[in-house]
């Protein structure tokens, strides 16, 4: 478990500091991210050496958001100007982004299985 | 009797201790409230632990920054759990190896439609620069979006309170309107509803079965890596400068 964190926390700094230099508008932990994911595809045994401590930083996720959620306290009067806005954006955009992901994905997938079928 | 209480008061008010302990502490009730309802969306944890501890520091005429003091060690674990997410995806993409052309396109659809609607709606109803560059990664699961935000020059935890919205719309109304266009099969729902409505999302998706949720996972954690290159490229084109 410990040898997970460090490893994950290894890969995260590696990440902040490779953005940095870069001068990357990425965040450093979303490279983090990547490289560990090289990481496990060159060297399969080590999923299983960070199962426990990934399991154990993704299981209470939800907790993790709540001290940057309570910061919503600190834009009340934002919310108060531009809520019109927002409760149009955030329904209309999430609507259409379901619709063109699923759209795509089941015309897509049904071509592939169908090509798959004539191959045979 | 009243002035020992008051200084009580003042000393753990100004510990970090204190706003920690609220913090853990607002969310198990929270959860434990979610699970007695039957987990229902509206009752989705952080949503009912953030008002409960807003609520608290409105009360007590607590700043933020001093909050912040106490659940930063909360906080700062969201990166690391960023880094995490490599586990359970490698698992994934190992499960399916046949689906890269559909899943990248369908992807690449959400992630461009999701950017581009949210800030060009708000924009036209006359909302903010900081607003929008909040707006631009909702879809993405929080911690990515957060820095995603940040990076931009957007706000943080404005970022915060629209992902929880998005994942919120996503996870009530997300399968009916995926049923009604005909996309029934569970891996193509699932990836949606992770695209677009991410954590929130996923876990609807687990109710449809198992590998809707894990390909609502993957959609999720996709999504995070296209979002984290789509909004810096197309930021300043919408938002204008």
């Amino acid at each position: 478990m410990l040898q997970g964190v460090a490893v994950i926390l290894l890969f995260q700094l590696a990440g902040e500091v490779l953005t940095h230099l870069a001068g990357w508008p990425v965040p450093g932990p979303v490279v983090g991210l990547v490289l560990l994911l090289g990481a496990l595809e060159l060297r399969r045994p080590l999923a299983a050496a960070l199962e426990s401590a990934s399991a154990g930083l993704l299981g209470p996720l939800s907790l993790l958001f709540v001290p940057a959620g309570v910061g919503i306290v600190q834009h009340a009067h934002r919310l108060a100007a531009e809520w019109p806005a927002l409760l149009v954006a955030v329904p209309l955009s999430t609507a259409a982004t379901l619709a063109a992901t699923g759209w795509v994905a089941t015309r897509l997938w049904r071509r592939g299985a169908a090509a798959g079928e004539e191959a045979k | 009797m009243t002035s020992r209480l008051t200084e009580t008061w003042v000393y753990l008010s100004s510990s970090p201790l204190l706003w920690l302990t609220l913090t853990v502490g607002a969310f198990v009730a929270a959860d434990w409230l979610y699970r007695r309802s039957g987990r229902h969306p509206l009752l989705n944890p952080l949503g009912t632990s953030v008002a409960l501890l807003a609520t608290v520091l409105a009360v007590s005429g607590t700043p933020y920054a001093r909050y912040f003091e106490g659940a930063q060690f909360v906080h700062f674990l969201l990166g690391p759990a960023i880094v995490a997410l490599a586990v359970p995806l490698h698992r994934e993409l190992h499960r399916e190896r046949g689906v890269a052309v559909p899943l990248t396109a369908a992807l690449l659809a959400g992630a461009v439609t999701s950017v581009v609607t949210a800030v060009g709606a708000a924009r036209l109803l006359g909302a903010s620069r900081e607003t929008l560059l909040s707006l631009a990664p909702k879809s993405v699961t929080a911690p990515v979006a957060m820095g995603i935000a940040e990076k931009l020059g957007g706000l943080p935890s404005l970022t915060a309170a629209l992902v929880i919205l998005t994942g919120l719309f996503g996870s009530v109304v997300g399968t009916a309107l995926l049923g009604r266009l005909g996309v029934r099969e569970g891996p193509a729902a699932g990836f949606a509803l992770g695209v677009a409505s991410h954590g929130l999302g996923t876990a609807r998706a687990f109710e449809l079965g198992p590998s809707a949720g894990a390909f609502a996972g993957l959609g999720m954690g996709l999504n995070a890596l296209a979002t984290s290159v789509v909004v810096p490229l197309l930021a300043r084109l919408l938002v204008g400068s």
